[in-house]
């Protein structure tokens, strides 16, 4: 790159000429900020302004540009420069649109705008343009794990924009549970009776598309490489492993029926006792007509008994609810109305769930006459021909029991997902440690991997709750936690097969998505577009491995002499790993300690007797950052001794920030992140949670400053908290007031 | 027991759900309750003691078949018919009028609780408007006040004595009414001659023996 030249630009439309002082503004750049060129402008975004600053690029050779006009979240479009660094200051949300328009106010005001001007001036010069890795992977075609409802639905919407699909399926036939069926919960108007599963209609568009390679009998052996270059090992049974060349993987593994035997007191392994798998191989066998037991006896009066080891609070059995059953019981009792409408089917439940258009298929199971009783089941026994099922009757508050030939259990879904990788680990470290029952253990564990990732953080992508595939489930459901592998279907949450369908179909252009960025050089979401990327100055590395273990998205190695190695296109540029490393050596060209550092140098502190504190907060440009600027359009005022720093993550946040702040003389320092743990709203999942555990041992370097406690504050930070933000920065300014200012002043 | 009680036990047997379907008013409707219980919550009665079971409870215990239970509930005859279940009930089922409904058939049923006041006010006035094909206001009146004796009703008649003195002034009250005279319908016997048709009508539809 040519030699740096920088210039700052201040904008004085949209009030800002009328409440702050510009000239001081353009001092302050000039005189702290050190910027080579120095202009103003009473319209910055407009055509006129956008054409001085590409002028100046143009013709005077401006490489590092410093914004002062609105929030870095506004005006993206004209403001848009690819080939010089960035940096904005934040002048109209950030400062005059937070504080009255009054005399008094006035010099706070004026005071924060020059601090941000500073700030910008700082935080560009100590950024690089990023410049891209065109070296990334350049495959665009799409492996399909799993031959069921959701992976089919993916590869064919996969195939349908135009992209190669390589479809994996672990048995000999597509069509996964949905072929065991007889007939599949309606999706369309009028929703009253069951539809044909559409299992058939799907394989037979698989096998017309020349764009779907599908492998039968075949597992995943090994996934290597990155999104735009997985090698992709396919085991085919009594066949040679073929290696594929992939862009992005999804994983459609689907379910497993939770396993009946393990309910003996609802009658397992009693004849006249089925799941709801087993009496849809019983409608199967009738074909259309009277349903049969397994005896040959046909069917008079048949229990269905809902939740059957689900929603268990013992936690004995499932502990969640599998969405699809109360339907599927619904389904399956119109089955026994439809070829016998004599026939008693009764079904017994505690709640009954129909999301959706399924309410409507509840009331025509009604008007078909098919009985819902509100009752909890005690125990099924076998009576006579049929069984007797004990139940207590929720609305009558009695207990009661009914005689049936048949009863179904609706037993739920359990994910067919790789081994827990928590788990994994420890079996490994104990294996390590030479306990032969653990390598037996991680064996065992390693033959259940669905993708066989060569990932230094494991084979599978990472669950969440109850074995599931993590997910996002608010903002960004098909994402897991490995860039460019989605999950769909019942693999990630439990549901039914239209769900599955959609679930896929989102999946399917996410992947896509992931290709073309991986094959830009660009980051998937939610720094979508991206170019930068983290590099390490290896030679300060002391190989102390925190970014490959804290790394959300496993992107990270180890290379053969132990140093971390990067795989950019698997990186989230979150910068968890810049935060997490202790000697600092990890940096994006467009966001490090430097930048970071930087902005917190170039506020101006006043000293103890100003009576003026500064407070310093990192805020998440998530969640966080956005909710300021909200608080800025509903000219919700803040306290003017703040200055507000976004941070991509607060995973990002490296403790020397917190302790160079508070040396340099700040009074306090508030950091603002996403929501953690289990119902977390960190957008890199892990993000939140490692910050606020890094930032909890620094209260220790606190105690050893001499600094209160409070001096450090961790704030959880939602985007709607619009109305909250204001006044909690205002209640910890005045906390910080209440404490005095810092010894740290002036030394 | 009545004989058309006994005849419909032993027809329906255990399923009691059908019985109601096909014989009491409005009956297709039990099975399409679907237990929200938004009916009893909306039941101003819900907080007299007569209300022994809410309407949500009525139609389970009509799934569960217990036929006994149902029929000689005093619940649907507590009913005032002010319509908020009927309003309120997001499955559309048209609550009081299934109350009504099992009200009547338990009373055909020879079943209906004995003394039960909404169940004589009902007797009274069909019987009242169907001898002349008009009401006879005095006399359902009468009826209705000496109901508990003659003392009671005497006391009642005095304590509405100015009110009725008013309406016999406005010429809203005969007082022939009272011996049997007062306005009448012109052709009572094409009325019964009617309700005996009705009755045959619907005896035919439900399988009913005369």
């Amino acid at each position: 790159m040519a030699e740096m030249k920088t210039a700052a630009y201040i904008c004085k439309g949209c009030e800002l000429g009328v409440r702050l002082d510009a000239a001081a503004l353009v001092k302050a750049a000039t005189k702290d900020g050190k910027m080579n060129l120095v202009r103003e402008h009473d319209f910055l975004c407009s055509a006129d302004g956008v054409a001085l600053i590409n002028n100046d690029i143009a013709n005077e050779g401006v490489t590092h540009v410093a914004l002062c006009a609105c929030s870095r979240r506004a005006k993206t479009e004209a403001f848009n420069f690819p080939t010089v660094a960035i940096s904005r200051g934040n002048l109209r949300e950030g400062v005059i649109w937070i504080r009255p328009d009054s005399d008094e106010a006035r010099e706070t005001t004026q005071e924060m705008a020059e601090d941000y001007v500073r700030m910008a001036c700082a935080e560009v010069k100590a950024m690089k343009v990023p410049e891209g890795n065109p070296n990334t992977g350049t495959s665009k075609t799409l492996l399909v794990v799993g031959g069921g409802m959701s992976g089919m639905t993916a590869a064919l919407e996969g195939a349908k924009t135009g992209y190669k699909v390589v479809l994996v399926e672990k048995t000999g036939a597509l069509g996964g549970m949905a072929a065991k069926l007889w007939k599949r919960i309606p999706n369309r108007e009028p929703f009253k009776a069951p539809m044909d599963n559409g299992v058939a209609d799907l394989v037979a568009q698989i096998d017309a598309d020349a764009n779907i390679k599908v492998y039968l009998n075949a597992v995943v052996a090994k996934t290597a490489g990155a999104p735009g270059r997985f090698k992709v090992d396919i085991a085919v049974e009594s066949g040679p492993t073929v290696t594929e060349d992939i862009g992005a993987i999804i994983q459609a593994t689907g379910f497993t029926t939770y396993d009946m035997a393990k309910l003996p007191n609802l009658g397992a392994g009693q004849a006249n006792v089925v799941d709801q798998l087993g009496l849809e191989a019983l409608a199967r066998a009738a074909n259309g007509g009277p349903i049969k037991r397994a005896d040959g006896k046909e069917v008079k009066s048949v229990v269905f008994v809902q939740c059957a080891g689900q929603r268990d609070a013992t936690k004995t059995h499932l502990e969640y609810c599998s969405g699809h059953c109360c339907a599927t019981s619904v389904k399956q009792a119109m089955y026994f109305k439809d070829a016998n409408p004599d026939v008693d089917t009764v079904v017994l439940y505690t709640d009954l769930r129909m999301p959706g258009n399924n309410e409507d298929f509840y009331r025509a199971a009604q008007n078909k006459g098919v009985i819902f009783s509100k009752g909890a089941v005690a125990n099924v026994s076998a009576s006579g021909d049929g069984c007797t099922v004990k139940f207590k009757d929720l609305i009558l508050n009695e207990e009661t029991s009914a005689d049936a030939d048949l009863v179904v259990l609706a037993t739920g879904m359990v994910p067919t997902t790789g081994p827990d990788l928590d788990q994994l680990n420890e079996a490994n470290r104990a294996a390590e440690g030479g306990d032969a029952a653990a390598k037996e253990q991680v064996i065992q564990m390693m033959s259940k991997s669905v993708l066989n990732l060569d990932y230094r953080q494991g084979p599978d992508v990472p669950q969440f709750k109850h074995g599931f595939n993590d997910s996002h489930f608010i903002c960004f459901p098909y994402e897991t936690r490995r860039t460019a592998i989605y999950a769909a279907g019942p693999v990630r949450r439990p549901m039914d097969i239209a769900q599955a369908q959609e679930d896929a179909t989102g999946a399917a252009m996410k992947a896509i998505q992931a290709m073309e960025n991986a094959g830009l050089g660009r980051a998937a979401h939610p720094r979508s577009g991206d170019l930068s990327f983290p590099t390490a100055r290896l030679e300060g590395c002391t190989q102390c491995k925190r970014c490959t273990v804290e790394c959300p998205f496993g992107a990270i190695d180890e290379d053969e002499k132990r140093f971390p190695l990067f795989n950019e296109s698997r990186c989230r540029r979150c910068g968890t790993c810049m935060g997490a490393c202790p000697v600092r050596v990890i940096s994006f060209e467009n966001y490090s300690v430097n930048t970071v550092g930087a902005q917190i140098k170039a506020v101006d502190i006043p000293d103890e007797f100003s009576e003026k504190p500064r407070v310093l907060i990192l805020a998440c440009e998530n969640d966080a950052y956005p909710a300021l600027d909200m608080a800025g359009m509903n000219r919700n005022a803040y306290d003017p001794f703040v200055r507000v720093i976004p941070v991509r993550c607060l995973g990002s946040v490296n403790t020397i920030w917190i302790t160079d702040a508070l040396n340099s003389g700040y009074d306090g320092v508030m950091l603002m992140g996403c929501k953690h743990g289990e119902q977390y709203q960190c957008h890199f999942v892990k993000g939140s949670e490692l910050g606020r555990y890094r930032m909890s041992k620094i209260y220790d370097t606190l105690k050893g400053m001499n600094l209160e406690e409070d001096r450090l504050m961790d704030l959880e930070v939602a985007i709607t908290d619009i109305e909250t933000l204001p006044k909690k920065i205002n209640d910890y300014a005045a906390r910080i007031v209440e404490m005095g200012p810092s010894p740290f002043k002036g030394l | 027991m009545s004989d058309m009680n006994q005849q419909m036990t032993a027809r329906y047997k255990n399923n009691f759900l059908k019985e109601i379907e096909q014989q009491a008013e409005m009956g297709e409707w039990v099975k399409m309750c679907m237990q929200c219980g938004v009916c009893s919550g909306s039941c101003p009665t819900n907080f007299h003691p007569g209300w022994q079971h809410p309407p949500q409870e009525i139609f389970m215990l009509i799934r569960a078949g217990k036929r006994d239970e149902v029929l000689d509930s005093p619940s649907m005859w507590m009913c005032t018919s002010c319509y908020n279940c009927y309003v309120r009930c997001p499955r559309k089922l048209p609550i009081t009028h299934i109350m009504h409904g099992i009200a009547e058939y338990a009373y055909r049923m020879g079943r209906a609780p004995k003394g039960q006041p909404t169940l004589h006010l009902s007797k009274t006035f069909w019987n009242n408007c169907t001898k002349t094909g008009r009401t006879n206001e005095v006399q359902l009146t009468q009826t209705l006040y000496f109901k508990d004796g003659i003392v009671s009703g005497i006391k009642k008649a005095l304590a509405m004595q100015d009110v009725a003195i008013g309406l016999v002034k406005a010429g809203r009250l005969n007082i022939m009414e009272a011996l049997g005279g007062g306005h009448k319908c012109k052709g009572a016997k094409g009325i019964h001659a009617m309700l005996a048709k009705a009755r045959e009508l619907e005896n035919q539809r439900k399988g009913r023996a005369a």
